[in-house]
């Protein structure tokens, strides 16, 4: 059975929109245009294709299916777990917990435990993991040949896997197009072919080791990296949407009436804008605790708290964040309402919301677009510190910034725990230098200023 | 220039005013004095007696607008939005919801956070500039591409690894510096060595990137053609003309952050164990002290108003075509 919670929600509506918003792009010759120059770059390709990668992975997590609980014996519980489809493709993943500390491609726990073994002798030693790395008699020895063999048997099956993708889109479009069109399409499809051979090596290797090794509670550690893609794309993108109709009626509202309407405005984003944006969240999300806090009758689940939270601080961080895209927005439409255009526009009689639909609105969505694309990373990374100071997403949920928090006292450990910093440093990093890079790109093609 | 700068002042008082609304309503409207006062217990079958006594210690017991019981004036000032939102324009910050006086808490652990974000603003700029500078003498070089890519990577960078691979390699693998601690006078300095360090390197990338826009934009006006025309080296031109230039936008740019560099950076403070006033945030975010977080959020947005008022005036400093009035 589909369970979908809030933000699932979101995210499909999401989907659906922004390819809604594509097919009508691309049906006007003057919209289309800076896009494609993007699609010309290389740069914007290689990171556009990475991002939807990662968002292919956040929409996979967000599917999700109620399900009776496997027991240990295989049997099906009378209990029911909600499982996205993204955990049932890393069952092995999910399932295979250790019981605490272990490091990458280990064997043995990370810490010595008292063992009794098969002749009745205690002995003071590591012990073997139960997963990871089990299958082998003798780990020291077997263990690096038997990693390069999978590796190879990963970066074979990736190979083939892409191989066959790109035979079939071949197929189905034309092999003329792939030819004509060279410089887009083979780097989309080079970037692929990466992506395939990590994801094939990554696959061959999870069943049998922990790759990123484990946490505290023996939990894989590419699990939870894998896992928190979908909160940091959620709070990219979904702040995005709350803010971009506040910032676009406001901004334009004040730009287009002036008098008293821009005094209102102004007066709202000053006033907003004056609280520091990280105290103005605190004080939001400390409510929104007590209000939770005192109202558990509308949570039912751990799950459902969690997620109320997350789209809470999307909502939050959607209201402080709108106040520079609508000043943005204002000084533009001061520029435009000017324009030669919207004067006989008004002056054959077209109402002021047709002149600011027809005329004003689409004149500044270069704005817009530049605006989402360079604040998705800001955000991304503002989840981390939000959660290392505890008023960002549920600490029960997946996110970079939850593992982060967590590490900080692994590094203080003595031998340290350095895998789960490394593994959320570059998952994070990944996507948001993708995003960073697409972000230069959008706007070298979309600001008139650089188009020369 | 009087005139302008006391209507500008003026102007502040109803953005104070809504800020200070703003924080009422979140505060005292969405969760009642009573929630705040059941959660701050902790149990949520407190006695009605014991979340009466929390609330009547610190003055929360009071009508929250409006007081049927007073008479004249005091219907206004005996409520809870006279008492704790009112006095904070007169800077009375009250007491916090632990018992602590919050002025005498803020003039005390300014310093700290002084120490750390002075240097590293000074010490931010020359380094961001520095690079920038080089970025445009080296245009359309690989020298160029290779260092905004790694702009770019830098800014991809969380703060929070700047600091926690900063605190293991710095502190704890090559001991150069301390982990983290503060000690007042002279000894500070070996303590602040390593925030302002990572605070310098953590904005390195959209720094530079910022700088060399600026660079980029007045390197594109006619005065620089005309001194390039006239046979002057790059570097002359480079040191003597747009550098000089754009030290307009430069030092506009410092003066709006001015006046915040008080509030000292949360996450900075609270990893280094700094007790300056981003900590004393942070502490109080996580004790959850309404009466610490709303006296910052008052001090912080009117810092960052005088900080937009000190821009207008410096404006007209540096340059003499911006007139006030």
């Amino acid at each position: 059975m589909l369970t979908l919670l809030w933000t699932d929600i979101a995210v499909f509506a999401l989907v659906f929109g922004s390819a809604l918003a594509a097919w009508k792009t691309s049906k006007k010759e003057h919209a289309a245009r800076p896009w494609k120059k993007v699609f010309e770059s290389k740069v914007g390709v290689v990171s556009l294709t990475v991002l939807l990668v990662f968002i292919l992975i956040g929409v996979l997590d967000s599917t999700r299916i109620q399900q009776n609980k496997e027991l240990a014996s295989g049997e099906r519980s009378d209990y029911t777990e909600t499982l996205s489809l993204l955990d049932i493709m890393l069952t092995p993943l999910r399932v295979n917990t250790e019981k605490t500390y272990s490091e990458p491609f280990a064997h043995t726990l990370y810490a010595k435990e008292m063992t009794v073994n098969e002749s009745g002798d205690t002995q003071w030693i590591y012990p073997r993991l139960v997963y990871g790395g089990a299958h082998l008699f003798q780990p020291v020895e077997e263990r690096g040949g038997d990693i390069l063999a999978k590796v190879f048997k990963g970066l074979s099956y990736g190979l083939l896997t892409w191989l066959v993708l790109m035979l079939m889109l071949l197929f189905i479009t034309k092999a003329s197009c792939y030819l004509k069109k060279p410089s887009g399409i083979r780097v989309c499809s080079l970037t692929l072919l990466a992506i395939f051979l990590i994801l094939g090596a990554l696959s061959a290797l999870a069943p049998y080791y922990h790759i990123l090794g484990t946490d505290k509670v023996g939990e894989d550690v590419l699990y939870q990296a894998v896992k928190s893609i979908r909160t940091g794309l959620v709070i990219g993108v979904l702040t995005t949407i709350v803010m971009l109709p506040i910032a676009i009626t406001l901004g334009l509202m004040a730009g287009f009436f002036r008098g008293w309407v821009d005094d209102v405005i102004q007066y709202l984003y000053t006033t907003l804008s004056s609280i520091p944006g990280v105290l103005l969240i605190a004080a939001a999300i400390l409510m929104a605790q007590v209000y939770m806090a005192n109202n558990p009758e509308l949570f039912t689940t751990i799950e459902d708290r969690a997620d109320m939270r997350l789209l809470l601080l999307c909502m939050i961080l959607g209201v402080t964040s709108w106040t520079g895209l609508c000043r943005l927005l204002r000084a533009e439409t001061l520029k435009i309402r000017e324009m030669d255009y919207v004067l006989s526009a008004r002056a054959l009689g077209v109402g002021q919301v047709q002149i600011l639909k027809r005329h004003v609105l689409p004149n500044v969505m270069h704005l817009v677009v530049i605006t989402m694309v360079l604040d998705f990373s800001g955000l991304v990374l503002a989840e981390a510190v939000l959660s290392y100071i505890n008023i960002g997403v549920d600490p029960s949920t997946y996110s970079w910034g939850n593992m982060i928090n967590t590490s900080r006292l692994e590094m203080a450990r003595e031998p340290i725990v350095w895998w789960s910093l490394t593994a959320a440093f570059i998952f994070m990093f990944t996507l948001v230098l993708a995003a960073n890079l697409f972000a230069d790109v959008v706007r070298d093609a979309f600001d008139p200023r650089f188009n020369k | 220039m009087i005139n302008y700068i006391i209507r500008r002042l003026l102007y502040v008082l109803p953005v104070l005013l809504g800020v200070n609304i703003l924080t009422f309503v979140l505060f005292f409207v969405v969760n009642t004095p009573d929630d705040m006062a059941r959660m701050q217990l902790g149990d949520k079958h407190v006695s009605q007696a014991a979340v009466d006594n929390w609330k009547q210690q610190r003055g929360y017991d009071l009508p929250l607008l409006w007081n049927d019981g007073a008479l004249g004036f005091e219907q206004a000032s005996k409520t809870i939005f006279f008492k704790k939102s009112m006095s904070l324009f007169a800077f009375d910050l009250g007491i916090s919801d632990n018992g602590r006086d919050i002025v005498a808490d803020i003039s005390q652990r300014m310093w700290p956070s002084l120490a750390i974000a002075i240097p590293s603003l000074i010490f931010g700029v020359l380094t961001n500039i520095t690079f920038a500078l080089l970025l445009i003498f080296y245009r359309s070089t690989f020298l160029e591409f290779g260092g905004l890519f790694i702009c770019i990577a830098l800014m991809s960078i969380s703060g929070l690894f700047y600091i926690i691979a900063g605190q293991y390699f710095i502190g704890k693998l090559l001991a150069l510096t301390p982990i983290s601690g503060y000690a007042p006078g002279l000894d500070a300095f070996r303590f602040i060595i390593l925030p302002v360090l990572i605070g310098v390197v953590g904005g390195l990338g959209s720094g530079v990137r910022w700088y060399r826009t600026l660079f980029l934009e007045e390197s594109a006006k006619d005065y620089v053609r005309t001194a390039k025309a006239k046979g002057l080296s790059d570097l002359q031109v480079l040191f003597k003309h747009v550098l000089k230039n754009a030290m307009i936008p430069i030092l506009t740019g410092i003066v709006v952050i001015l006046p915040l560099l008080f509030m000292g950076s949360l996450i900075t403070e609270s990893f280094f164990g700094i007790p300056g006033l981003g900590s004393y945030t942070i502490d109080a975010i996580s004790s959850q002290d309404f009466a610490i977080v709303r006296s910052m959020v008052f001090l912080g947005s009117f810092l960052y108003i005088i900080g937009l008022l000190l821009t207008d005036i410096s404006y007209t400093l540096v340059d003499p075509r911006v007139r006030l009035d």
